[in-house]
């Protein structure tokens, strides 16, 4: 009877689940109600996690609740600890979503709401949270060693040294990137410029507290530093209405720029608990909040989606980046649906302390699934606003003029309607002067969350709503910065320290000064060029970043795949091999086009050859003309890099397909690396209390 | 028991599993663990203070990848 009632329960879920995404799909009409995303999106996600994630789980890696993890057998009351999985949970989830899914859907989001939509929910259930539920047991069964390990112990030393060289490179370009996020929305803004400054104070403070007035009281440090963040919010905007204080915080974007690499070199330089521990309890803490307030207002509050399923921009000529659907749409939501970085935690925190191989599941594959709900809500928050407005915000002035009438027209010429009294009307309710050409995302996303929480929460506070969000971002894309940096210098020392061993000494001052100044060096470059880039820099870096980190996730499953197989498992290798064959396909025609296409607005050679005909003929205005050459060769740098990557993921593949092409030949092979078995001592629903 | 008494339990329960999610009580873990494994040995490491282990774990926590995009 029971079983029958569950029979039912499921075929309701599904029901459910295939008419919300038909509605999605299907809808034609003005608008269309929020919830039908959640909805699609919760259903989708429980089909997944009860049936796919269990047969893998249970079939596929062969689970075993009674052998030991590395966390018991390793226990050293420092980093390997078994832990209650509820809290393993959190962990795993604080350290994998970081701004990505916020900032990819509302880019995504000039293809229309359908493309992104669908390849969040498809991208996560069969693509990302396999490959981190994968990462993490193959992690789990091999004392916890890191992706690169894992690669060079089972398909061999290239793989490691792509996947190092791999993780390298993405942060560099995810910082630069990131950073040309925070300084858009910083940008002439007096209130969100001093708030982001106010945080830095605020994170020091919170960890002399941690370290020397209370020690190790983290709870209460953090839950002071959150207070004084929210008062920052709040006196940002009294800021903004002195005119002499405003002053000081109101810049052009290159002098933002040139601070925020100033204060990238001087985070990495400094120890951890002054700055980048701190800073990163309260991202954690303010991350996980927000998510759950958003959560709930968009249940309360039911907005309206009023953008259309597609726009023609499908036919890549979208102003916020240039490119077709495919694989653009592919490239620019990579978390959410399926990210590479996320193989970096699950082999490197997580497996250090999971308690049971039981809880592989619901930590792997369910933190993904809800990272994947975060990017169902940005993509809600981008689409709420009117798509006029969204476009508006996010169009560069480089493609639709710098003046707010020429702006208007253009965008109006598309078929979307939006007055310049509307958007300064809305700049006024913001507590900005103007929301025109706020590229990143950032600053849209912060629009239509403050719309969300003022319509449930109280409309008055729109402005104190917009620059929480505004902070909300900037302070978790910072906590980003400081620790890309940071691990990107022990990178570095660690490669260096191969040539001369001094160099690589975490301790020795010289050596740190000149790595970080390296790792700074290489993103902040990336962050000039985007900053006087008259097409706002994140068409470029962005595309970029999107290929990086589709191309570590390649290597994830690469190295994924290859267990499968040499443990006897070719049969069922498709479960990684799918994502891996639709990652390459992706990835390799996407950095085809960005290298070959005959469109300025996508291929790299063809803008820096469009930009030297143009600077050649001297047609360019006098300031165009001043940044051209740099623009140029970062436009042929942008392909050779590329270039780069594509061949790096190839050789991975190679190296795995040899791999393969050894087992089936029977030839000899590297053996397996997975640590014997051993039983665990502890007992059922065991937990450290 | 009370519904109260219940309900009283269960707010401590989240207020506990708070405190291990941000490592508020990390410290109580190394004790404990030092106590069960390091106790019975002769030449057991020395009990670290508070001070001295939140400097020792909190560096620890940062020497890999820990934070994603």
């Amino acid at each position: 009877m029971q079983k029958q009632l569950k029979f039912l329960l499921w075929v309701a879920v599904l029901g459910l689940g295939l008419a919300a995404v038909s509605a999605i799909a299907l809808n034609r009409g003005e608008s269309i109600s929020a919830m039908w995303f959640i909805a699609a999106a919760a259903c989708i996600y429980a089909i997944a996690y009860r049936f796919y994630a269990a047969w893998i789980a249970a079939s596929v890696l062969t689970v075993d609740a009674t052998r030991a993890t590395p966390a018991e057998r390793l226990d050293n009351g420092r980093d390997f600890i078994p832990t209650n999985k509820w809290v393993v949970f959190g962990h795993h989830f604080a350290a994998i979503a970081g701004p990505g899914p916020l900032i990819g859907p509302t880019l995504a989001a000039q293809f229309g709401y359908l493309p992104g939509t669908l390849w969040i929910l498809v991208g996560a259930v069969l693509g990302g949270a396999v490959q981190d539920m994968v990462t993490l047991f193959f992690s789990t069964r091999r004392n916890a060693r890191s992706l690169g390990q894992m690669a060079r112990d089972e398909i061999g030393p290239i793989g490691g040294a792509a996947a190092l060289i791999g993780t390298f490179m993405i942060m560099i370009i995810l910082i630069a990137v990131l950073g040309l996020v925070v300084v858009n929305a910083m940008k002439h803004s007096p209130w969100a410029t001093s708030t982001v400054a106010a945080t830095i104070p605020i994170a020091m403070l919170v960890g002399f507290y941690m370290r020397n007035f209370r020690p190790g009281r983290v709870l209460e440090a953090s839950l002071l530093g959150v207070a004084l963040l929210l008062l920052a919010v709040v006196g940002g905007g009294w800021i903004d209405h002195q005119p002499m204080l405003r002053q000081w915080f109101d810049h052009e974007g290159l002098s933002l720029a040139w601070a925020i690499i100033a204060y990238g070199f001087a985070a990495a330089v400094v120890p951890v608990w002054l700055l980048l521990a701190p800073r990163d309890y309260l991202s954690t803490f303010v991350k996980l909040g927000t998510v759950m307030l958003l959560a709930i207002a968009i249940v309360i509050l039911q907005p309206q989606v009023h953008m259309p399923a597609l726009t023609q921009f499908t036919d890549g000529s979208g102003p916020i980046f240039g490119g077709k659907l495919f694989p653009f749409v592919f490239i620019t939501i990579a978390c959410g649906a399926i990210s590479g970085f996320h193989s970096l935690i699950a082999s490197g925190t997580t497996p250090k302390l999971l308690a049971n191989e039981g809880d592989i599941r619901m930590i792997g594959y369910g933190a993904m699934l809800l990272e994947s709900f975060v990017a169902i809500m940005a993509m809600i928050a981008a689409t709420v606003l009117e798509p006029g407005v969204f476009f508006a915000i996010n169009s560069p002035a480089g493609v639709v003029g710098s003046e707010a009438v020429d702006a208007i027209a253009k965008i109006n010429s598309w078929g979307f309607a939006v007055t310049v009294e509307q958007m300064n009307q809305l700049a006024r309710d913001m507590g900005e002067s103007s929301l025109f050409a706020r590229t990143g995302g950032a600053p849209s996303l912060a629009v239509g969350m403050a719309s969300i929480f003022g319509n449930a929460f109280g409309k008055g506070m729109l402005a104190i709503w917009y620059h929480f969000a505004i902070m909300f971002e900037a302070i978790f894309i910072l906590t980003t910065l400081d620790a890309g940096t940071r691990v990107g210098r022990f990178m570095l020392q660690d490669m260096l320290g191969n040539i001369w061993p001094k160099m690589g000494q975490t301790s020795w001052m010289p050596s740190v000064m000149l790595t970080s100044g390296l790792v700074v060096a290489g993103w902040g470059y990336f962050l000039y060029i985007g900053v006087i880039d008259p097409n706002g820099g994140v068409n470029i870096l962005w595309p970029l970043f999107g290929i990086a980190n589709q191309m570590l996730a390649a290597i994830a499953l690469c190295v994924a795949t290859g267990i499968l197989v040499k443990s006897g498992k070719f049969k069922v290798a498709w479960i990684t091999g799918l994502p891996l064959v639709w990652l390459l396909t992706v990835t390799t025609s996407a950095a085809w086009q960005k290298i070959f296409s005959d469109d300025i607005r996508v291929g790299f050679f063809a803008a820096a050859n469009d930009l030297a005909a143009k600077l050649a003929a001297g047609v360019l205005p006098l300031e165009k003309a001043a940044v051209a050459p740099k623009l140029i060769f970062n436009q042929q740098l942008d392909a050779y890099l590329t270039v780069f990557l594509v061949v790096l993921l190839w050789v991975v593949v190679l190296d795995m397909l040899y791999v393969l092409y050894r087992y089936f030949s029977k030839q000899p092979l590297m053996p397996l690396t997975e640590v014997p078995y051993q039983p665990t001592r502890l007992l059922d629903n065991w937990v450290r209390d | 028991m009370t519904a109260l008494a219940r309900l009283w339990k269960k707010i401590r329960h989240l207020g506990h599993r708070v405190r291990q999610l941000s490592g508020d009580d990390a410290y109580e873990v190394y004790v404990q663990h030092h106590a069960a494994f390091h106790q019975a040995s002769v030449d057991a490491p020395p009990l670290l203070s508070r001070k001295e282990f939140f400097k020792y774990w909190q560096d620890s926590q940062w020497q890999g990848v820990n934070r994603c995009c």
